[in-house]
Protein backbone atom coordinates (compact mmCIF):
# COMPACT_ATOMS: atom_id res chain seq x y z
CA UNK A 1 0.00 0.00 0.00
CA UNK A 2 1.69 3.16 -1.16
CA UNK A 3 -0.54 5.52 0.85
CA UNK A 4 0.53 4.11 4.21
CA UNK A 5 3.64 5.75 5.58
CA UNK A 6 6.51 3.46 6.45
CA UNK A 7 6.21 4.43 10.10
CA UNK A 8 2.54 3.47 10.38
CA UNK A 9 3.24 0.28 8.51
CA UNK A 10 6.05 -0.52 10.93
CA UNK A 11 3.73 -0.04 13.88
CA UNK A 12 1.64 -2.98 12.73
CA UNK A 13 4.56 -5.20 11.83
CA UNK A 14 5.66 -7.49 14.62
CA UNK A 15 9.26 -8.60 15.00
CA UNK A 16 10.12 -12.11 16.10
CA UNK A 17 10.02 -11.45 19.80
CA UNK A 18 6.71 -9.61 19.55
CA UNK A 19 5.24 -12.43 17.55
CA UNK A 20 6.29 -14.99 20.12
CA UNK A 21 4.93 -12.83 22.97
CA UNK A 22 1.59 -12.56 21.19
CA UNK A 23 1.17 -16.05 19.78
CA UNK A 24 2.96 -18.36 22.21
CA UNK A 25 0.27 -18.09 24.90
CA UNK A 26 -2.40 -19.17 22.42
CA UNK A 27 -1.20 -22.76 22.30
CA UNK A 28 2.43 -23.40 23.14
CA UNK A 29 2.31 -21.71 26.52
CA UNK A 30 -1.43 -21.43 27.10
CA UNK A 31 -2.24 -19.92 30.50
CA UNK A 32 -4.98 -22.45 31.27
CA UNK A 33 -3.60 -25.57 29.63
CA UNK A 34 0.08 -25.18 30.45
CA UNK A 35 0.23 -22.84 33.42
CA UNK A 36 -3.15 -23.99 34.81
CA UNK A 37 -4.20 -20.47 35.81
CA UNK A 38 -7.69 -18.95 35.74
CA UNK A 39 -9.42 -22.28 36.26
CA UNK A 40 -12.16 -20.97 38.57
CA UNK A 41 -13.94 -18.87 35.97
CA UNK A 42 -13.32 -21.52 33.32
CA UNK A 43 -15.46 -23.86 35.41
CA UNK A 44 -18.17 -21.38 36.23
CA UNK A 45 -19.05 -19.49 33.07
CA UNK A 46 -18.61 -22.11 30.38
CA UNK A 47 -22.15 -23.49 30.38
CA UNK A 48 -23.04 -21.18 27.50
CA UNK A 49 -21.06 -19.66 24.64
CA UNK A 50 -22.47 -16.16 25.12
CA UNK A 51 -21.41 -16.06 28.77
CA UNK A 52 -17.95 -17.39 27.94
CA UNK A 53 -17.57 -14.86 25.12
CA UNK A 54 -18.52 -11.87 27.24
CA UNK A 55 -16.22 -12.94 30.06
CA UNK A 56 -13.44 -13.51 27.54
CA UNK A 57 -13.88 -10.02 26.11
CA UNK A 58 -13.67 -8.65 29.65
CA UNK A 59 -10.48 -10.54 30.41
CA UNK A 60 -8.91 -9.49 27.07
CA UNK A 61 -9.62 -5.80 27.68
CA UNK A 62 -8.64 -5.86 31.33
CA UNK A 63 -5.42 -7.83 30.81
CA UNK A 64 -4.32 -5.62 27.90
CA UNK A 65 -5.03 -2.34 29.61
CA UNK A 66 -3.68 -3.45 32.97
CA UNK A 67 -0.46 -4.65 31.33
CA UNK A 68 -0.19 -1.38 29.41
CA UNK A 69 -0.76 0.80 32.47
CA UNK A 70 1.60 -1.20 34.67
CA UNK A 71 4.27 -1.19 32.00
CA UNK A 72 4.03 2.58 31.48
CA UNK A 73 4.37 3.11 35.23
CA UNK A 74 6.86 0.30 35.85
CA UNK A 75 9.82 2.54 36.60
CA UNK A 76 7.79 4.80 38.87
CA UNK A 77 5.86 2.26 40.95
CA UNK A 78 7.44 2.01 44.43
CA UNK A 79 8.48 -1.67 44.73
CA UNK A 80 7.08 -1.98 48.26
CA UNK A 81 3.50 -1.29 47.12
CA UNK A 82 3.62 -2.59 43.54
CA UNK A 83 1.15 -5.45 44.07
CA UNK A 84 -1.50 -3.21 45.56
CA UNK A 85 -0.99 -0.60 42.83
CA UNK A 86 -1.55 -3.29 40.20
CA UNK A 87 -4.60 -4.50 42.08
CA UNK A 88 -6.05 -0.96 42.14
CA UNK A 89 -5.55 -0.59 38.40
CA UNK A 90 -7.03 -4.02 37.65
CA UNK A 91 -9.98 -3.50 40.01
CA UNK A 92 -10.81 -0.13 38.47
CA UNK A 93 -10.76 -1.55 34.95
CA UNK A 94 -12.98 -4.45 35.99
CA UNK A 95 -15.50 -2.14 37.67
CA UNK A 96 -15.68 0.01 34.55
CA UNK A 97 -16.23 -3.10 32.41
CA UNK A 98 -18.94 -4.29 34.80
CA UNK A 99 -20.69 -0.91 34.62
CA UNK A 100 -20.59 -0.92 30.82
CA UNK A 101 -22.00 -4.45 30.81
CA UNK A 102 -24.88 -3.42 33.10
CA UNK A 103 -25.65 -0.52 30.79
CA UNK A 104 -25.59 -2.55 27.60
CA UNK A 105 -26.29 -6.23 28.36
CA UNK A 106 -28.25 -6.13 31.58
CA UNK A 107 -29.60 -9.67 31.76
CA UNK A 108 -26.32 -11.23 30.75
CA UNK A 109 -24.61 -9.18 33.45
CA UNK A 110 -27.08 -10.58 35.99
CA UNK A 111 -26.31 -14.11 34.88
CA UNK A 112 -22.56 -13.54 35.02
CA UNK A 113 -23.23 -12.14 38.51
CA UNK A 114 -20.06 -12.31 40.58
CA UNK A 115 -17.85 -13.65 37.83
CA UNK A 116 -17.22 -10.30 36.17
CA UNK A 117 -16.09 -8.92 39.52
CA UNK A 118 -13.94 -11.99 39.97
CA UNK A 119 -11.85 -11.04 36.92
CA UNK A 120 -10.00 -8.95 39.52
CA UNK A 121 -8.74 -12.12 41.16
CA UNK A 122 -8.12 -13.97 37.91
CA UNK A 123 -4.55 -15.19 38.33
CA UNK A 124 -3.78 -14.54 34.68
CA UNK A 125 -4.32 -10.77 34.93
CA UNK A 126 -2.24 -10.35 38.05
CA UNK A 127 0.33 -12.86 36.85
CA UNK A 128 0.99 -11.02 33.59
CA UNK A 129 1.16 -7.64 35.30
CA UNK A 130 3.68 -8.82 37.88
CA UNK A 131 5.52 -11.36 35.74
CA UNK A 132 5.76 -9.50 32.46
CA UNK A 133 4.56 -5.89 32.43
CA UNK A 134 6.76 -4.87 35.38
CA UNK A 135 9.89 -5.70 33.38
CA UNK A 136 8.97 -4.99 29.75
CA UNK A 137 8.15 -1.91 27.63
CA UNK A 138 4.50 -0.94 26.98
CA UNK A 139 4.17 -2.24 23.40
CA UNK A 140 5.46 -5.67 24.33
CA UNK A 141 3.35 -5.71 27.51
CA UNK A 142 0.21 -4.87 25.54
CA UNK A 143 0.88 -7.73 23.13
CA UNK A 144 1.61 -10.09 26.01
CA UNK A 145 -1.67 -9.17 27.70
CA UNK A 146 -3.57 -9.66 24.44
CA UNK A 147 -1.88 -13.00 23.76
CA UNK A 148 -2.45 -14.46 27.19
CA UNK A 149 -6.05 -13.28 27.42
CA UNK A 150 -6.74 -14.71 23.95
CA UNK A 151 -5.19 -17.99 25.04
CA UNK A 152 -7.57 -17.97 28.00
CA UNK A 153 -10.50 -17.03 25.75
CA UNK A 154 -9.67 -19.85 23.33
CA UNK A 155 -9.91 -22.51 26.03
CA UNK A 156 -12.99 -20.90 27.60
CA UNK A 157 -14.83 -20.88 24.27
CA UNK A 158 -13.71 -24.42 23.45
CA UNK A 159 -15.01 -25.70 26.78
CA UNK A 160 -18.25 -23.71 26.42
CA UNK A 161 -18.71 -25.09 22.91
CA UNK A 162 -18.62 -28.67 24.15
CA UNK A 163 -20.72 -27.98 27.24
CA UNK A 164 -23.48 -25.97 25.58
CA UNK A 165 -23.68 -28.28 22.57
CA UNK A 166 -23.80 -31.54 24.53
CA UNK A 167 -25.56 -30.15 27.60
CA UNK A 168 -28.33 -28.14 25.97
CA UNK A 169 -28.09 -28.94 22.26
CA UNK A 170 -27.48 -25.27 21.53
CA UNK A 171 -24.77 -22.82 20.51
CA UNK A 172 -25.12 -19.16 21.50
CA UNK A 173 -28.68 -20.04 22.55
CA UNK A 174 -29.60 -21.29 19.05
CA UNK A 175 -30.80 -24.85 18.78
CA UNK A 176 -28.32 -27.06 16.92
CA UNK A 177 -29.36 -30.48 18.16
CA UNK A 178 -33.16 -30.56 18.62
CA UNK A 179 -33.97 -31.93 22.08
CA UNK A 180 -36.22 -34.89 22.70
CA UNK A 181 -38.46 -32.83 24.97
CA UNK A 182 -39.04 -30.37 22.10
CA UNK A 183 -39.82 -33.17 19.66
CA UNK A 184 -36.26 -33.66 18.37
CA UNK A 185 -33.90 -36.61 18.72
CA UNK A 186 -31.13 -35.41 21.03
CA UNK A 187 -31.18 -36.42 24.70
CA UNK A 188 -29.01 -33.80 26.44
CA UNK A 189 -26.22 -34.81 28.79
CA UNK A 190 -27.19 -32.96 31.96
CA UNK A 191 -23.77 -33.43 33.53
CA UNK A 192 -22.31 -31.10 30.91
CA UNK A 193 -24.15 -28.22 32.59
CA UNK A 194 -22.57 -28.96 35.97
CA UNK A 195 -19.13 -27.71 36.99
CA UNK A 196 -17.35 -31.11 37.08
CA UNK A 197 -17.75 -31.55 33.33
CA UNK A 198 -15.56 -28.47 32.76
CA UNK A 199 -12.84 -30.11 34.85
CA UNK A 200 -13.00 -33.24 32.68
CA UNK A 201 -12.93 -31.22 29.45
CA UNK A 202 -10.00 -29.08 30.58
CA UNK A 203 -8.17 -32.17 31.81
CA UNK A 204 -8.75 -33.74 28.40
CA UNK A 205 -7.36 -30.64 26.66
CA UNK A 206 -4.30 -30.61 28.93
CA UNK A 207 -3.73 -34.30 28.27
CA UNK A 208 -4.01 -33.78 24.51
CA UNK A 209 -1.56 -30.89 24.57
CA UNK A 210 1.00 -32.71 26.70
CA UNK A 211 0.81 -35.70 24.41
CA UNK A 212 1.40 -33.52 21.35
CA UNK A 213 4.17 -31.54 23.07
CA UNK A 214 6.19 -34.11 25.03
CA UNK A 215 8.66 -31.39 26.12
CA UNK A 216 5.94 -30.21 28.58
CA UNK A 217 6.07 -33.48 30.49
CA UNK A 218 8.10 -33.40 33.68
CA UNK A 219 10.74 -36.09 34.18
CA UNK A 220 9.87 -37.97 37.31
CA UNK B 1 13.16 11.99 39.91
CA UNK B 2 12.68 11.41 43.61
CA UNK B 3 13.89 8.19 45.16
CA UNK B 4 11.11 5.72 44.47
CA UNK B 5 11.85 3.86 47.68
CA UNK B 6 11.28 6.85 49.95
CA UNK B 7 8.22 6.85 52.20
CA UNK B 8 7.16 10.28 51.00
CA UNK B 9 7.23 9.23 47.33
CA UNK B 10 5.43 5.96 48.08
CA UNK B 11 2.57 7.72 49.87
CA UNK B 12 2.27 10.37 47.16
CA UNK B 13 2.28 7.71 44.45
CA UNK B 14 -0.36 5.65 46.22
CA UNK B 15 -2.56 8.72 46.71
CA UNK B 16 -2.26 9.68 43.04
CA UNK B 17 -3.16 6.18 41.84
CA UNK B 18 -6.18 6.16 44.17
CA UNK B 19 -7.43 9.52 42.91
CA UNK B 20 -7.06 8.55 39.26
CA UNK B 21 -8.72 5.16 39.72
CA UNK B 22 -11.53 6.68 41.77
CA UNK B 23 -12.14 9.31 39.08
CA UNK B 24 -12.25 6.64 36.38
CA UNK B 25 -14.74 4.49 38.29
CA UNK B 26 -16.92 7.47 39.26
CA UNK B 27 -17.14 8.81 35.72
CA UNK B 28 -18.13 5.37 34.43
CA UNK B 29 -20.72 4.83 37.16
CA UNK B 30 -22.34 8.26 36.85
CA UNK B 31 -22.37 8.44 33.06
CA UNK B 32 -23.81 4.95 32.63
CA UNK B 33 -26.41 5.22 35.38
CA UNK B 34 -29.36 6.39 33.22
CA UNK B 35 -29.12 3.45 30.83
CA UNK B 36 -28.58 1.01 33.70
CA UNK B 37 -31.73 2.28 35.39
CA UNK B 38 -33.69 2.01 32.15
CA UNK B 39 -32.46 -1.59 31.80
CA UNK B 40 -33.38 -2.42 35.38
CA UNK B 41 -36.88 -1.05 34.85
CA UNK B 42 -37.36 -2.95 31.61
CA UNK B 43 -36.16 -6.10 33.34
CA UNK B 44 -38.59 -5.56 36.23
CA UNK B 45 -41.56 -5.06 33.92
CA UNK B 46 -40.53 -8.06 31.87
CA UNK B 47 -40.68 -10.11 35.06
CA UNK B 48 -44.31 -9.10 35.58
CA UNK B 49 -44.93 -10.78 32.22
CA UNK B 50 -42.82 -13.78 33.24
CA UNK B 51 -44.75 -14.20 36.51
CA UNK B 52 -47.98 -14.06 34.53
CA UNK B 53 -46.66 -16.77 32.23
CA UNK B 54 -46.92 -14.55 29.14
CA UNK B 55 -43.24 -14.84 28.22
CA UNK B 56 -40.63 -17.47 29.14
CA UNK B 57 -37.94 -16.43 31.60
CA UNK B 58 -34.91 -16.44 29.34
CA UNK B 59 -36.32 -14.33 26.50
CA UNK B 60 -34.61 -11.02 25.73
CA UNK B 61 -37.13 -8.25 25.19
CA UNK B 62 -36.97 -4.69 23.94
CA UNK B 63 -38.85 -1.70 25.34
CA UNK B 64 -41.50 -1.69 22.54
CA UNK B 65 -42.15 -5.42 23.00
CA UNK B 66 -42.78 -5.02 26.72
CA UNK B 67 -44.85 -1.93 25.99
CA UNK B 68 -47.03 -3.90 23.56
CA UNK B 69 -47.81 -6.49 26.23
CA UNK B 70 -48.60 -3.79 28.78
CA UNK B 71 -50.90 -1.99 26.36
CA UNK B 72 -52.79 -5.13 25.45
CA UNK B 73 -52.82 -7.47 28.46
CA UNK B 74 -51.83 -5.59 31.59
CA UNK B 75 -53.60 -2.94 33.68
CA UNK B 76 -51.44 -1.46 36.44
CA UNK B 77 -53.35 -0.02 39.40
CA UNK B 78 -52.55 1.31 42.85
CA UNK B 79 -53.88 -0.09 46.11
CA UNK B 80 -54.03 1.48 49.55
CA UNK B 81 -52.15 -1.20 51.46
CA UNK B 82 -53.58 -0.28 54.88
CA UNK B 83 -57.24 -0.49 53.83
CA UNK B 84 -56.87 -2.80 50.87
CA UNK B 85 -58.86 -0.40 48.73
CA UNK B 86 -58.23 -0.17 45.00
CA UNK B 87 -57.53 3.49 44.20
CA UNK B 88 -59.30 5.17 41.28
CA UNK B 89 -57.36 5.14 38.03
CA UNK B 90 -57.07 8.92 37.85
CA UNK B 91 -54.77 8.96 40.91
CA UNK B 92 -51.59 9.08 38.88
CA UNK B 93 -49.97 6.75 36.43
CA UNK B 94 -49.64 3.44 38.29
CA UNK B 95 -47.11 2.07 35.85
CA UNK B 96 -44.73 4.93 36.53
CA UNK B 97 -45.15 4.47 40.28
CA UNK B 98 -41.81 3.67 41.91
CA UNK B 99 -42.71 1.49 44.86
CA UNK B 100 -39.16 1.23 46.18
CA UNK B 101 -38.74 5.00 46.18
CA UNK B 102 -42.15 5.40 47.85
CA UNK B 103 -41.18 2.85 50.51
CA UNK B 104 -38.01 4.78 51.32
CA UNK B 105 -39.69 8.21 51.50
CA UNK B 106 -41.13 8.88 54.99
CA UNK B 107 -43.90 10.99 53.44
CA UNK B 108 -45.28 8.11 51.38
CA UNK B 109 -44.59 5.17 53.68
CA UNK B 110 -45.19 3.88 57.19
CA UNK B 111 -43.21 1.64 59.55
CA UNK B 112 -43.95 -2.04 59.16
CA UNK B 113 -44.85 -4.01 62.29
CA UNK B 114 -42.14 -6.44 63.40
CA UNK B 115 -42.00 -9.37 61.01
CA UNK B 116 -39.67 -12.24 60.15
CA UNK B 117 -39.52 -11.17 56.48
CA UNK B 118 -37.22 -8.28 57.38
CA UNK B 119 -39.58 -5.65 55.92
CA UNK B 120 -38.94 -2.40 57.81
CA UNK B 121 -41.06 0.12 55.94
CA UNK B 122 -44.16 -0.25 53.85
CA UNK B 123 -45.29 2.08 51.07
CA UNK B 124 -48.74 3.59 51.67
CA UNK B 125 -49.69 2.54 48.18
CA UNK B 126 -48.78 -0.69 46.47
CA UNK B 127 -48.90 -1.53 42.80
CA UNK B 128 -50.94 -4.42 41.40
CA UNK B 129 -51.00 -5.63 37.81
CA UNK B 130 -54.23 -7.09 36.48
CA UNK B 131 -53.62 -9.51 33.65
CA UNK B 132 -56.53 -9.49 31.24
CA UNK B 133 -57.74 -12.29 29.04
CA UNK B 134 -60.61 -11.53 26.70
CA UNK B 135 -61.50 -8.48 28.74
CA UNK B 136 -61.68 -10.37 32.03
CA UNK B 137 -59.17 -10.28 34.89
CA UNK B 138 -57.35 -13.58 34.54
CA UNK B 139 -54.51 -13.06 37.01
CA UNK B 140 -53.45 -10.59 39.70
CA UNK B 141 -49.71 -9.92 39.94
CA UNK B 142 -48.28 -8.32 43.09
CA UNK B 143 -44.68 -7.50 44.00
CA UNK B 144 -43.06 -9.24 46.97
CA UNK B 145 -39.81 -8.49 48.75
CA UNK B 146 -37.97 -9.54 51.87
CA UNK B 147 -34.60 -10.11 53.42
CA UNK B 148 -32.73 -13.14 52.09
CA UNK B 149 -29.38 -14.49 53.17
CA UNK B 150 -27.17 -11.75 51.69
CA UNK B 151 -29.61 -9.06 50.63
CA UNK B 152 -33.15 -8.22 49.67
CA UNK B 153 -35.04 -10.63 47.43
CA UNK B 154 -37.49 -9.03 44.97
CA UNK B 155 -40.10 -10.93 43.04
CA UNK B 156 -43.57 -10.99 41.53
CA UNK B 157 -46.35 -13.36 42.49
CA UNK B 158 -49.21 -14.06 40.14
CA UNK B 159 -52.51 -15.34 41.54
CA UNK B 160 -55.63 -16.69 39.85
CA UNK B 161 -58.90 -14.68 40.21
CA UNK B 162 -59.64 -16.63 43.43
CA UNK B 163 -56.71 -14.60 44.87
CA UNK B 164 -55.37 -17.81 46.33
CA UNK B 165 -54.10 -20.20 43.65
CA UNK B 166 -50.57 -19.42 42.48
CA UNK B 167 -50.33 -19.02 38.73
CA UNK B 168 -46.70 -17.99 38.52
CA UNK B 169 -43.78 -16.58 40.45
CA UNK B 170 -40.44 -14.92 39.72
CA UNK B 171 -37.57 -13.77 41.86
CA UNK B 172 -35.83 -11.33 39.60
CA UNK B 173 -33.41 -9.59 41.92
CA UNK B 174 -31.55 -11.14 44.84
CA UNK B 175 -28.06 -11.73 46.15
CA UNK B 176 -28.45 -15.35 47.28
CA UNK B 177 -25.52 -17.76 47.06
CA UNK B 178 -24.98 -18.86 43.44
CA UNK B 179 -25.72 -22.56 43.05
CA UNK B 180 -27.59 -22.82 46.37
CA UNK B 181 -30.00 -20.05 47.41
CA UNK B 182 -29.83 -18.49 43.95
CA UNK B 183 -31.74 -21.53 42.68
CA UNK B 184 -34.89 -19.66 43.78
CA UNK B 185 -34.78 -18.02 40.35
CA UNK B 186 -34.44 -21.38 38.58
CA UNK B 187 -37.54 -21.79 36.35
CA UNK B 188 -37.76 -25.50 37.23
CA UNK B 189 -38.13 -24.72 40.92
CA UNK B 190 -40.46 -21.77 40.34
CA UNK B 191 -42.68 -24.07 38.27
CA UNK B 192 -43.32 -26.10 41.43
CA UNK B 193 -45.34 -23.17 42.80
CA UNK B 194 -47.95 -23.25 40.07
CA UNK B 195 -51.25 -24.57 41.40
CA UNK B 196 -50.29 -24.25 45.08
CA UNK B 197 -52.46 -22.16 47.40
CA UNK B 198 -51.32 -19.02 49.20
CA UNK B 199 -53.86 -19.46 52.04
CA UNK B 200 -55.00 -22.45 54.09
CA UNK B 201 -58.62 -23.36 54.90
CA UNK B 202 -58.81 -20.83 57.74
CA UNK B 203 -57.77 -18.00 55.41
CA UNK B 204 -54.31 -17.54 56.93
CA UNK B 205 -51.32 -16.98 54.64
CA UNK B 206 -49.77 -20.42 54.87
CA UNK B 207 -47.69 -21.09 51.78
CA UNK B 208 -44.39 -22.51 52.94
CA UNK B 209 -41.11 -23.89 51.63
CA UNK B 210 -40.58 -27.17 53.49
CA UNK B 211 -37.55 -29.34 54.06
CA UNK B 212 -37.49 -32.17 51.55
CA UNK B 213 -40.38 -32.84 49.21
CA UNK B 214 -43.93 -31.58 49.35
CA UNK B 215 -46.90 -33.63 48.24
CA UNK B 216 -48.91 -33.11 45.06
CA UNK B 217 -50.67 -29.69 44.79
CA UNK B 218 -54.15 -31.16 45.35
CA UNK B 219 -53.29 -32.99 48.60
CA UNK B 220 -50.57 -30.69 49.99
CA UNK B 221 -51.51 -27.30 48.54
CA UNK B 222 -49.56 -25.00 50.87
CA UNK B 223 -46.12 -26.62 50.70
CA UNK B 224 -43.25 -26.27 48.23
CA UNK B 225 -40.18 -28.54 47.91
CA UNK B 226 -37.17 -27.13 49.75
CA UNK B 227 -33.86 -26.40 48.07
CA UNK B 228 -31.06 -28.46 49.57
CA UNK B 229 -28.25 -26.36 50.98
CA UNK B 230 -30.45 -23.27 51.04
CA UNK B 231 -32.41 -23.50 54.30
CA UNK B 232 -32.00 -19.81 55.16
CA UNK B 233 -33.07 -18.69 51.70
CA UNK B 234 -36.02 -21.10 51.82
CA UNK B 235 -37.14 -19.71 55.17
CA UNK B 236 -36.73 -16.17 53.84
CA UNK B 237 -38.97 -17.03 50.91
CA UNK B 238 -41.58 -18.49 53.28
CA UNK B 239 -41.50 -15.37 55.46
CA UNK B 240 -41.70 -12.87 52.65
CA UNK B 241 -44.50 -14.71 50.84
CA UNK B 242 -46.54 -14.98 54.04
CA UNK B 243 -45.89 -11.34 54.85
CA UNK B 244 -47.07 -10.00 51.50
CA UNK B 245 -50.10 -12.30 51.44
CA UNK B 246 -50.83 -11.26 55.03
CA UNK B 247 -52.81 -8.31 56.39
CA UNK B 248 -49.92 -5.83 56.31
CA UNK B 249 -49.05 -6.66 52.72
CA UNK B 250 -51.62 -7.28 50.01
CA UNK B 251 -53.83 -9.50 52.20
CA UNK B 252 -56.63 -6.96 52.67
CA UNK B 253 -56.69 -6.05 49.02
CA UNK B 254 -56.74 -9.71 47.97
CA UNK B 255 -59.60 -10.42 50.36
CA UNK B 256 -61.63 -7.54 48.93
CA UNK B 257 -60.79 -8.70 45.43
CA UNK B 258 -61.90 -12.25 46.25
CA UNK B 259 -65.19 -11.04 47.68
CA UNK B 260 -65.71 -8.64 44.77
CA UNK B 261 -65.07 -11.41 42.28
CA UNK B 262 -67.57 -13.68 44.01
CA UNK B 263 -70.43 -11.20 44.20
Amino acid sequence: MSTVSPVAQGAWRLDRKERSVLFDPLLVNNPINVQVLGICSALAVTTRMDKALVLSIGVVLVTMLANLAVSVLRERIPPSIRIIVMLSIIASLVIVFDQVLKATMYELSLELSVFVGLIITNCIVMGRAEGFAMSNPPRLALLDGLGNALGYALILLAVAFVRELLGAGKLFGMTVLPLVKDGGWYLPNGMMLLAPSALFIIAGLIWAQRTLQPQLQEKD
Amino acid sequence: MANINSTRYTILFAATVCVICAALVSVAAVSLKPSQQANARLYMEKNVLVAAGLVPQGRRMTVPEVQAYFDRDIRARLVDLRSGELLPEDRGDARRYDQRAARNDPATSHAAPGNPAGVRRLPNQGIVYFVLKEGQVDQVVVPVEGLGMWGTIYGFLSLAPDANTVRGLTYYEHRETPGLGAEISNPDWLALWTGRKGYDDTGAAAVRVVKGQAGAPDVDPNHIDGLSGATITGNAVTHLMQFWLGEHGYGKFLQRFREGARS
